[in-house]
């Protein structure tokens, strides 16, 4: 939505997507001054790490800039003022509804598959539009109070310079409460200058920094990052810098899977279960096809969609596990959309297979290697990291045993596949050779208990061992 | 100095001023032979006789239209309405005559008269004797409208009401008139109108109230301190209207969260709007949601004790908030 000013007409934050609450600006790709076409990208936007352009709604002058970069506005928040430079902007100009370049088709229950999905370009319908305060009610309170500062708490952090967000809160659900900011002015005032340099040597405070706007909805891990060792949110204020060190800005991605990790590993107790599964019969069931597979399709056959496969059967038959966590309730998935983690340079992304459970396994396959090459060119649409309910990890590709992994919140669940290994097995009180495969699973120990966590892994890691050899992947 | 229980400093504070002033009069419905069905006036018709102490027929309308005549005619006149509940008769005198006279006169004539009324719950009264309206009046300008709870506060402000020269309504908590007790002068002495009383000072949180809700606000906040390392302000706000919004005001800038405390019920009573004030004039120094405590929303006290109980509120409600907001 855009509305007219005095100025022209405020240009405001599109909506990116189902579920897409808010966006984080990137770069400038017009300033004040310049002129637009209607169409023409403004601005980038970042919203749980797919980068994606904001189009011109109208033609004419920026006049005034409103978002910054890296600042996190609200969908319908106004991000720029564009002055459509013919006289009429100073009346009343009707408001003009953008074409979000990100956006995608009203989802039901036919959701797209990702074949199916538009890959690149500007999309061809807007979404279904979300009233804001709908939207914004159905977030979790906590959050929201965490989220929000009160007015006395904004009044002292502009008269004192203070970042909330950099503080630990004492109120409720971590709210920076009036006495957290005048602990910090008094610890300020008690402490001299140059506060920023001269950190105090003391280590990072080992309770955890309060977890920011959760602005990521998706930022999985590789492999757990000690818990004990939270990633501040202003970590300049506390980390001294030794001579030679070289300090570099996070950037915009890496902010949001610290943000992310930080509230995951702090909100859902995270309990991690490892099963080591007999991969033989995948093994022979993926020779049989992996270079026909590679001749037909062109990408490789890899052991993900073979488990991803036995997944979605293990979670049919334990529902309790494909869940979230909402503030006393659990909220059982119907969808089965499972999200693939993708490593990249400077972090990661989880795109996600949305009703993977209607595919076989080649489709799976074609999904994977497609949400993957474009996770890597940055072609992601923003709907197509939001909406999982359950994760699955692969860090076993690049020779991982074991790992703890963080849940995606809110999802009751992660499960990691290790790497292959050939190693000397009893079977049959005999020594076989096998190619094995650990699973890792994290749960959260809210929604579930070691035994309904350990009897949906020994469902998945029963049906790797039990999976027919002879079976087809069309 | 003697302590007194509520009902025995507005019986001395209205004797004294019959006696030092022969404009006073009171009238009422068994004020005078029965003393008042709580017996505020006990005594009163034995020492001023009937032309002072004046037994009105069971007409609420022609008790406030006498005292406004009377009051046109220099006397002071103090109205007992037996129960607040029973005043609606006699709305029309005291919300388009009583509180217009000196708006519609250009300021020419006044109309002193005050309006005593037991009012609140919480003494198996049910429907009929145990309401708090006190709302109805505080939205009428013209109407100074006074709820003391503390007896040296009473006598003090019955004298101020008595010589104010507008209309005063003089609400007495019926269940506070034998359960409160306090240092009380035996001399006339005046506690202005329009001013709140800070009974606890504090910096962490700051609760207004006033009524029967005040003594167990004050417990409330006091178990509170006992066991928490906090300072709670209490206010007894006393009088309802004029409202001292600076101390309310000066109060919460200083502690950012605040609480209302009323026995009314809540929608569009008194606590709504002292939260509008808060958040027109103090807005940038809120750290919490105002929150307020106030009776629920039907239509009357229940009779049977269980459901009395359920209706009002008590201590522990209170500290169950407090600890609430505290924490937020």
């Amino acid at each position: 939505m855009s509305g007219a000013t005095k100025q022209g007409t405020s240009i405001s934050m599109p909506k990116l997507g189902e579920s897409v609450t808010e966006g984080t600006l990137g770069a400038w790709l017009k300033q004040v001054g310049d002129t637009v076409d209607k169409y023409e990208p403004m601005v980038e936007v970042v919203t749980d790490k797919v980068t994606a352009e904001i189009p011109a709604p109208v033609a004419g002058t920026i006049v005034e800039i409103i978002g910054g970069e890296g600042e996190t506005i609200p969908v319908g928040g106004v991000i720029c003022v564009i002055d459509e430079g013919n006289g009429a902007s100073a009346a009343v100009t009707p408001p003009v509804d953008e074409q979000p370049q990100a956006s995608i088709p009203e989802a039901d229950s036919s959701t797209p598959t990702a074949e199916t999905l538009p890959t690149s370009g500007p999309g061809t319908s807007t979404g279904r539009v979300i009233d804001l305060t709908d939207a914004r009610s159905r977030r979790d309170e906590a959050e929201l109070l965490r989220a929000r500062s009160s007015p006395v708490v904004r009044r002292l952090a502009e008269e004192h310079d203070i970042d909330i967000t950099a503080l630990q809160g004492s109120g409720v659900g971590g709210r920076v409460t009036k006495a957290d900011m005048l602990a910090e002015i008094e610890t300020r005032r008690s402490q001299p200058a140059a506060t920023t340099q001269a950190a105090p040597q003391t280590q990072p405070q080992p309770e955890l920094a309060r977890p920011a706007e959760p602005a990521a909805t998706v930022a999985p891990p590789m492999s757990a990052p000690s818990i004990a060792q939270p990633m501040p949110q202003q970590p300049a204020a506390q980390v001294q810098v030794m001579p030679g060190d070289q300090v570099i800005e996070a950037s915009v991605m890496r902010r949001q899977i610290a943000d992310h990790m930080v509230r995951s590993a702090y909100t859902a107790p995270h309990v991690t279960v490892w099963m080591e599964a007999d991969m033989s019969n995948v093994v022979r069931a993926r020779d049989r096809f992996k270079d026909e597979f590679k001749e037909r399709e062109g990408g490789s056959l890899t052991f993900v969609p073979f488990v991803l496969r036995v997944l979605t059967q293990a979670l049919r038959e334990h529902p309790n596990v494909n869940a979230a966590w909402d503030n006393g309730r659990i909220i059982q998935r119907m969808a089965m959309n499972i999200g693939i983690a993708v490593a990249m340079e400077d972090g990661l992304i989880v795109p996600v297979i949305k009703n993977a459970d209607e595919k076989n396994i080649v489709g799976l396959a074609r999904a994977v290697n497609d949400l993957a090459s474009r996770a890597r060119d940055n072609k992601l649409q923003p709907d197509e990291v939001t909406g999982g309910t359950f994760t699955l990890n692969n860090p076993g590709t690049l020779g991982s045993l074991f790992s703890t992994p963080i849940i995606v919140q809110p999802q009751a669940a992660i499960l990691s596949m290790e790497a292959v290994v050939k190693k000397p097995v009893v079977v049959d009180d005999a020594i076989a050779i096998r190619p094995m495969m650990n699973l890792s699973l994290s749960l959260d120990h809210r929604i579930l208990d070691g035994l309904s966590a350990t009897r949906f892994l020994a469902a998945v890691k029963k049906g790797l061992e039990e999976f027919p050899a002879d079976a087809s992947i069309y | 100095m003697a302590t007194k229980l509520l009902i025995e400093a507005i019986r001395e504070g209205l004797t004294q001023e019959m006696e030092t002033d022969e404009r006073v009069f009171v009238l009422g419905e068994d004020v005078g032979k029965r003393g008042g069905v709580f017996r505020v006036t006990e005594g009163l018709i034995e020492k001023f006789g009937e032309s002072r102490v004046i037994d009105s027929p069971l007409a609420e309308s022609s008790i406030i239209g006498v005292a406004i005549g009377a009051a046109a005619n220099g006397m002071l006149p103090v109205a007992e309405i037996q129960f607040l509940d029973f005043i609606h008769p006699a709305m029309d005198q005291i919300m388009n005559e009583a509180a217009k006279f000196r708006y519609r006169s250009g300021g020419d004539f006044s109309c002193p008269i005050v309006i005593r009324s037991p009012y609140g719950g919480g003494i198996h009264g049910a429907l009929y004797h145990s309401q708090s309206i006190e709302a109805l009046f505080t939205h009428t300008p013209g109407l100074k409208v006074l709820a003391p709870i503390d007896p040296y506060d009473a006598k003090g402000m019955l004298r101020a009401a008595i010589h104010d020269p507008d209309p005063v309504l003089f609400l007495e908590h019926k269940r506070a008139y034998r359960a409160v007790r306090a240092e009380v002068p035996d001399e006339q002495y005046e506690v202005p109108i329009g001013k709140a009383k800070v009974v606890r000072e504090g910096s962490d949180m700051t609760i207004i109230s006033w009524g029967w809700y005040l003594q167990e606000s004050i417990q409330a906040a006091d178990a509170y301190m006992q066991e928490q390392d906090a300072s709670i302000e209490v206010i007894d706000l006393r009088s309802l209207r004029p409202l001292d919004t600076d101390t309310i005001l000066e109060s919460v800038m200083k502690t950012g969260k605040v609480m209302i405390v009323h026995e009314a019920n809540k929608f569009g009573g008194l606590g709504g709007e002292i939260s509008a004030i808060i958040a027109e004039d103090a807005f940038a120094y809120l750290d919490g949601p105002i929150v307020r405590i106030a009776g629920p929303e039907v239509p009357a006290m229940p009779y049977a004790p269980p459901l009395e109980k359920a209706f009002l509120h008590d201590k522990d409600d209170i500290r169950a908030a407090i600890e609430k907001l505290a924490a937020f």
